[in-house]
């Protein structure tokens, strides 16, 4: 079965490398978009922890931040982690992972355009379920869709 | 001739034997025995049939409504099991379903649309060859349905093409759809090659 890697042993061990810059939070661990690429390569080329799998990403749009949430897998272990990173509202870009993780690639995209959070570095960011043109971005709190809903 | 002892029958009595076969012969030959070629006059009652262009092609076109596989979203589902023995859509010569378009005559509209996919339903309509014929099937298709606010989603099929039969449901059930089918083929009936569509 699937295993939850213990936070606070996380932390203390990433502490080590990263002083302040990863700290637990809630159900996961929190870090930086300027450390993220570090961290993200770190879990996953450090034996014991050996994260080769990219099991989703999310983002959450906060009342003053976006959040991106990285649910790693190891297939190895059979354990589980999640990282977050803040990312400022007015300046949403974030490095992207697709270097790292293949599958960071089409998620990233997806986030891109339904959130427009920019990722730094990612090989190909453009639309991905929505058309090139669209106003907006719809998974915004902040969306109004008046011109394309049926206005009824 | 018969030998009764050694006596010879009477010349009378061959008379009378005579006779008696041609009064046989006779009461069976009072009808002449039809010419060989007499079959043709009825078998041409029993095979030529009299009707209308029209009729006869409307009959052809509703008796084969071949559908193009473009479906987008769950009613698809209700269409296989329509399509599938407990339905069966082989009784109105449906069952032959189209990958193209070119040899489609029917579009079952299925689901939700949304505006990333409308281009191609759109020329998938076009590229059919008349006469053709679209059928709006559950609410997504009708109206976009529950869906209809939303920024990506086409707020009923006949904002692209025009639709000739409209099936409520979510999903209609496939008894619906046969009811919907059924209400299409009426109505090929009345069109005429004469007029447009």
């Amino acid at each position: 079965m699937t295993t939850e890697l213990s936070i606070s042993d996380t932390a203390a061990r990433l502490k080590a490398h990263f002083g302040e810059g990863v700290a637990p939070a809630g159900d996961g661990l929190a870090t930086s978009p300027e450390l993220l690429p570090r961290v993200a390569g770190y879990l996953r080329d450090t034996a014991g922890f050996d994260f080769d799998f990219l099991d989703m990403m999310a983002a959450v749009d906060y009342a003053d931040r976006f959040e991106l949430v990285y649910r790693l897998l190891s297939l190895k272990h059979n354990h589980t982690l999640t990282l977050r990173v803040n990312c400022d509202k007015n300046k949403a870009v974030v490095p992207s992972l697709a270097g790292l993780w293949q599958g960071a690639d089409l998620q990233e995209r997806e986030i891109y355009d339904l959130f427009g959070i920019s990722f730094n570095g990612h090989p190909n960011l453009k639309r991905i379920v929505l058309w090139e043109g669209f106003e907006g971005h719809p998974l915004r709190k902040d969306f109004k869709d008046g011109a394309y809903g049926a206005g009824d | 001739m018969e030998i009764e002892g050694e006596r010879l029958i009477s010349a009378e009595e061959i008379d009378r034997h005579e006779a008696a076969g041609i009064e046989a012969l006779r009461a069976a030959s009072r009808e002449p025995i039809p010419d060989p070629d007499a079959w043709l006059s009825t078998e041409i009652k029993r095979n030529l049939l009299f009707t209308t262009v029209d009729y006869a092609i409307n009959w052809a076109r509703t008796s084969s409504l071949w559908t193009l596989i473009a479906f987008t979203a769950c009613c698809t589902f209700e269409f296989i099991g329509t399509s599938s023995s407990r339905f069966d859509i082989a009784r109105f010569g449906m069952e032959v379903v189209r990958a193209s378009p070119r040899q489609a005559d029917l579009l079952i509209c299925g689901g939700t649309l949304t505006w990333k996919m409308a281009p191609q339903i759109k020329r998938l309509y076009d590229q059919m060859a008349e006469p053709k014929w679209v059928v709006a099937m559950g609410a997504c298709a009708i109206s976009g349905g529950i869906f209809r606010d939303s920024y990506a989603v086409v707020p009923g099929y006949n904002r692209l093409v025009p639709v000739d039969v409209y099936i409520p449901g979510c999903p209609p059930r496939p008894e619906a759809l046969l009811a919907g089918i059924e209400q299409l083929r009426k109505k090929i009936r009345k069109e005429s090659i004469t007029q447009r569509r």
